[in-house]
C-alpha cells in the first residue's frame, strides 16, 4: 500500500465514521410497539423525566417508560440503576423527579419528607440448581441456611453436598428485603456477595451447592434453575397478592411531599399508578399494587 | 516604509510567539493531569482515613461497610491484590520469558511470525472479554476440579491475570533479549556453550534490565486490573486464600461505587481505597525502578 | 549427561511455553467465536433493546463507542499533537522536559479505575457534567495523551534536520516552517498513534463505568454527550453479569474482538511504513 493509498484509506474510514454520526444525529429510533401503542401523540407534554434506584425495579420501569415515551414522543424518561438507597437520595435532595425503591422508607427517611407510593409488590424466590434434591423450604429453614447454622444440603432434605449462599451485595433492595423477612440482617454468611440478578442465576446455575435469593421477574424465561417453595407455597402472582407467599416486599415510588413535579414528570407518575400501566407491569412478573 | 517594517516584524513575531505559548501550554498538559490526579486523589481519600484511623483502617481485619456499626479495615483487599499479583508474576513471567526467548532466538521466521501476532492480539484483547471467558469457562471448572461451593476464587482470578500479562511480557522481554549484541553469543559459542546453554546464561542475563521492565510492566497492569477479576473472584470481603471468594483493592472500589451514597464515610473510604492503590503503584514503581537501575549500573559496566 | 538433560529440559520448555500462549489464543478466540457468533444477528446490531418486544440490541453501544472515539480524539490530537511539538521542537529547559516526560511516563502506569474515579470526582462532581459521554471521554483523553505524545514524538523525530535547517535558511519562521515542512512529514507517525489510541479507547471499560454509565438507551451524539451511555465493553459487562444474557455479551465480545483485529492490522501497516521511511 503505497502512501497515497494508506491516505485515502484512512480518509475513507474517517468519512464512513462522520457519515455514520450524522445518520445517527437526530435518529429516535423507537422500538416497533407489539401493538400496546396508545392513540399516538398525545399530549403536548414534553421534557425529560430522571427516575434512579432499585436495580430490581429495572425491567418494571423500563418497559413503562418505554411504553410512555411511545405515547408522547417530547418526553424522555431516564434510568440510572443505582440500588435502592441511592435512588431514595436522590428523590430527597432533588437529583432525580422520582426514585425508585424495592423496600420501604425507614422512619427517619420519611422525616426527611419523602413520601413512597407502592406500584408493585414483588416476590422474592430461592433458586438453587436445577440437579438439586430440595423443593421446599421453610422460612426458618432458610434463615438457618444463610446465617451458616445449617451447613449441608442433606440436613434439609437434599444430598450431601456443603451449601454454598450466594447472596447480593451490601446496598442492594433484594438482599435488604430478603433479610428483613428472613431475620438475618447482618449475620448473613455468604460465600458470594454477586452485584446483580444476572450475576446469582448464573452462580447458581453453574453450582450444584449454591441456594441464592432474585426478584421473581427476573427467574421468568430461566430454565436452568428450580426454584423453591416457601413452607409449600409456591410464588405466583395470586400467592402474591394475597399474601400468602412469605418473601415479598413492596416496589416504591419516592417524592418529596409538597414539592411539585414538573409536567412530565407528573404525567409520567399518573400512568405509571394508573391501571393502564397494569398489563405491562403484569408482563414482567411483578403485581399490580392496587390488584 | 521603517514604520511597515516594524509593524511586519512585529507581527511576525507574534505569529511565532503564540504557537509557542499555545505549545508550551499544551506540554504541561501531562503534569496537569498528573498533578490533578494526585491532588483529587488525595483531598477525596483522606478525610475517611482520618475517620477511620489510619492504622484501623490499612490493617483492619474486617470490612462491613453497610452494617449497622460500620467497619472499615481494609487489611483484606491489600493482601489479596498482594497475592493476586504475585501469583500472576510468578505464573505469567517464566512462561513470558521463556516465549520471548523462543521467538528472539530459537523459532524459525514463519512460527515465530504467528507467534508474535498472537500475542499482539492477545494485548488487545479488552479486560472485559477474558473476565466474560473466565466467569463462563474457568469458575465452573474450578468448581469441579477442586470440588468447591462456588469456583469464583483467588485462584481464578491470578489464572486470568496471568494470561493478560502474557502479551506485555512477551514483547517487551523480546525486544530486549534482540538488543543483545550478537558477540556476547558467538563468544559463547566459541567457548563450547550450546545455542540453549548461551541463550540461559548469557542473552537473559544480558537483557536483565528489558526484562525487568517488562516484569514491571507486567505488575502495574495485574494489580491494576478490575473489570476482568471483578466477574471471577467473587467478592466477598475475605482475608484472602487460593479457593476463597476474595476482592481486590480494585474490585472494592468498583463494586461498591455505584450505590455508596454521596457524602457518606462507605463513599469516602472508598476513594482512600482509590488513595492508597495510587499510592501502593507509585511505590512499587519506583522500588522496582530503582532496583532495575542499580542492576542496568552493573551491567554498562 | 545431565549436561544433556538439561539442555533438553529447558529447549522442552522453551517450546512448551510458546506452544501455551498460542493454545491460549487460539482457544480464547475459538470459545468466543464459537460461543458468539450464532447469537449475532442483524437484529442484535442495528435496534436498541426493548422491554415491550422483549428484544436486545447493542445499537446504542456501537454508536456511544463512536461517539466517545470522535470526542475523545478531538480533544487528544490537538494538545497531544502541540505538546510533543513543544517537546522536540521548542523546548529549551531539559529540566521541564523531563518533568513532562515523567508524567507521561507516571499516567501510562496509571490504572484505568483510578482514572475512573478521578474523572468521576473532577468531571461530574467537580465540574458537574452529567454522567456521559463527554465526561467518559475527557477522562479517556488523560489516559491516552502519553501514547499520543509518545508516538508524535518518534515521527517528529523522523524528519531529518536537513529539512528544518533548510527551511529556517530561506528565511521562515519557526512556526512556520513546522507548519508546512515538520508536520507534513510526521503525519504518518501520527496517524499510526491515533489509531493506536483508538484500539485502546474501544477495550477500555473501568475508565467508563462511572464517568459514561451504564445506560442502554438511543441517544443521538448531541444527547449523548450528557445521558448515561454504555460503550460495547461496560454493555458486555451489563449484560453478562447484571442481566444474565451470556449469548448478547458473547456476540459483543466477538464485535469487540474484530474491531480489535481491525485497528490492530491498520496499526501493523501504518508503522511498517513508518519503519520503512525511517530506514
Amino acid at each position: 500500500m503505497n502512501r497515497k493509498g494508506f491516505r485515502t484509506a484512512a480518509a475513507v474510514l474517517l468519512l464512513v465514521s462522520i457519515t455514520a454520526t450524522l445518520a445517527a444525529c437526530g435518529t429516535n429510533q423507537s422500538p416497533q410497539s407489539s401493538g400496546n401503542a396508545a392513540a399516538g401523540d398525545s399530549s403536548a407534554v414534553s421534557g425529560n423525566v430522571s427516575t434512579n434506584g432499585s436495580t430490581s425495579m429495572e425491567s418494571v420501569i423500563g418497559i413503562l417508560s418505554e411504553q410512555f415515551m411511545l405515547d408522547n414522543s417530547k418526553v424522555k424518561v431516564t434510568y440510572d440503576a443505582t440500588g435502592s438507597g441511592t435512588g431514595i437520595e436522590a428523590a430527597g435532595n432533588g437529583t432525580c423527579d422520582i426514585g425508585l425503591s424495592s423496600r420501604d422508607l425507614t422512619d427517619a427517611e420519611k422525616a426527611k419528607g419523602l413520601t413512597q407510593t407502592t406500584i408493585a409488590k414483588d416476590g422474592i424466590v430461592m433458586i438453587v440448581n436445577k440437579n438439586s434434591a430440595v423443593s421446599d423450604l421453610s422460612l426458618e429453614q432458610i434463615a438457618s441456611i444463610y446465617k451458616g447454622d445449617v451447613k449441608n444440603w442433606s440436613e434439609v432434605g437434599g444430598s450431601d453436598l456443603a451449601i454454598a449462599c450466594i447472596g447480593r451485595e451490601a446496598g442492594s433492595g433484594t438482599r435488604d428485603g430478603f433479610e428483613t423477612i428472613t431475620g438475618t440482617k447482618g449475620v448473613c454468611v455468604l460465600s458470594q456477595e454477586l452485584t446483580s440478578t444476572g450475576a446469582v442465576i448464573e452462580a447458581v446455575k453453574n453450582s450444584e451447592n449454591a441456594i441464592g435469593y432474585t426478584s421473581f421477574s427476573a427467574v421468568e424465561d430461566q430454565p436452568d434453575i428450580k426454584v423453591l417453595t416457601v413452607g409449600g407455597v409456591s410464588c405466583t402472582e395470586d400467592t402474591i397478592a394475597d399474601d400468602s407467599y412469605a418473601i415479598q416486599r413492596d416496589f416504591n415510588l419516592i417524592t418529596r411531599n409538597g414539592v411539585k413535579l414538573s409536567a412530565a414528570a407528573q404525567a409520567f407518575f399518573n400512568y405509571i399508578t394508573s391501571d393502564k400501566a397494569y398489563g405491562l407491569i403484569r408482563k414482567t412478573g411483578v403485581v399490580p399494587a392496587g390488584k | 516604509m521603517r514604520e511597515n517594517m516594524k509593524q511586519d516584524a512585529k507581527k511576525e513575531r507574534m505569529s511565532e510567539l503564540v504557537p509557542h505559548l499555545i505549545f508550551l501550554f499544551c506540554g504541561l498538559a501531562a503534569v496537569a493531569f498528573v498533578l490533578c490526579i494526585s491532588v483529587y486523589l488525595i483531598i477525596s481519600g483522606i478525610p475517611a482515613i482520618h475517620k477511620i484511623g489510619i492504622i484501623k483502617f490499612l490493617f483492619g481485619m474486617k470490612w462491613q461497610s453497610t452494617a449497622a456499626e460500620p467497619s472499615f479495615g481494609i487489611l483484606p483487599f491489600v493482601l489479596t491484590s498482594i497475592y493476586g499479583t504475585a501469583g500472576a508474576v510468578l505464573i505469567g513471567v517464566p512462561i513470558g520469558i521463556m516465549t520471548a526467548v523462543y521467538l528472539a532466538k530459537v523459532a524459525p521466521k514463519r512460527p515465530a511470525a504467528v507467534i508474535r501476532t498472537a500475542a499482539q492480539l492477545l494485548a488487545g484483547i479488552p479486560s472485559v472479554v477474558y473476565g466474560l471467558v473466565g466467569m463462563i469457562v474457568l469458575v465452573p471448572a474450578i468448581q469441579k476440579i477442586f470440588r468447591l461451593s462456588s469456583g469464583a476464587t483467588l485462584l481464578c482470578a491470578i489464572i486470568v491475570l496471568s494470561i493478560m500479562i502474557l502479551p506485555s511480557i512477551i514483547n517487551v522481554s523480546e525486544t530486549a533479549l534482540e538488543a543483545v549484541p550478537r558477540e556476547y553469543e558467538e563468544a559463547s559459542m566459541a567457548l563450547g556453550a550450546t545455542e540453549i546453554e548461551t541463550y540461559m546464561k548469557v542473552s537473559l542475563p544480558a537483557a536483565k534490565s528489558g526484562i525487568a521492565a517488562a516484569v514491571v510492566l507486567g505488575v502495574g497492569r495485574a494489580i491494576g486490573e478490575a473489570m476482568a477479576i471483578i466477574m471471577v473472584s467473587g467478592n466477598v470481603a475475605n482475608m484472602p486464600g487460593l479457593l476463597k471468594s476474595v476482592r481486590f483493592m480494585t474490585t472494592a472500589i468498583a463494586s461498591e461505587m455505584s450505590y455508596a451514597a454521596v457524602g457518606s464515610l462507605q463513599r469516602e473510604a472508598l476513594f482512600s481505597i482509590g488513595l492508597v492503590l495510587f499510592l501502593f503503584i507509585m511505590i512499587i514503581n519506583v522500588i522496582l525502578n530503582v532496583f532495575i537501575k542499580g542492576k542496568g549500573k552493573k551491567d554498562v559496566a | 549427561m545431565s549436561r544433556r538433560i538439561w539442555n533438553n529440559a529447558v529447549k522442552a520448555g522453551l517450546y512448551i511455553c510458546s506452544a501455551v500462549t498460542v493454545a491460549l489464543l487460539v482457544s480464547l478466540i475459538g470459545y468466543i467465536m464459537y460461543r458468539g457468533i450464532p447469537a449475532l444477528s442483524f437484529h442484535l446490531l442495528s435496534t436498541q433493546s426493548s422491554y415491550l418486544n422483549d428484544t436486545i440490541g447493542i445499537l446504542p453501544n456501537i454508536l456511544n463507542t463512536l461517539y466517545i472515539i470522535i470526542v475523545t480524539m478531538a480533544i487528544a490530537i490537538p494538545i497531544g499533537v502541540c505538546a510533543a511539538l513543544y517537546l522536540t521542537e521548542y523546548a529549551e529547559n531539559k529540566k521541564l522536559v523531563s518533568a513532562i516526560e515523567f508524567a507521561a511516563e507516571t499516567l501510562t502506569g496509571i490504572p484505568s479505575i483510578i482514572f475512573g474515579l478521578v474523572g468521576m470526582l473532577v468531571f461530574t462532581q467537580l465540574l458537574g457534567i452529567k454522567q456521559g459521554i463527554l465526561a467518559g471521554a475527557l477522562t479517556l483523553v488523560m489516559m491516552i495523551m502519553p501514547t499520543i505524545i509518545r508516538t508524535t514524538q518518534e515521527s517528529l523525530k523522523t524528519v531529518p534536520m536537513s529539512y528544518r535547517e533548510g527551511a529556517l535558511a530561506m528565511g521562515a519562521g519557526k512556526w512556520y516552517m513546522i507548519r508546512t515542512v515538520v508536520l507534513p512529514n510526521a503525519v504518518d507517525g501520527i496517524v499510526t498513534g491515533c489509531i493506536l489510541a483508538v484500539g485502546r479507547i474501544i477495550g477500555e471499560s473501568a475508565a467508563l463505568l462511572f464517568t459514561a454509565g451504564f445506560g442502554l438507551v438511543l441517544n443521538n451524539f448531541v444527547d449523548s454527550l450528557t445521558s448515561s451511555s454504555a460503550t460495547l465493553t461496560v454493555a458486555l459487562y451489563v449484560y453478562a453479569s447484571e442481566r444474565g444474557e451470556t449469548n448478547v455479551a458473547f456476540a459483543i465480545a466477538v464485535v469487540l474482538i474484530i474491531l480489535t483485529l481491525v485497528i490492530n492490522m491498520i496499526a501493523g501497516l501504518a508503522a511498517g511504513r513508518l519503519r520503512a521511511k525511517t530506514k
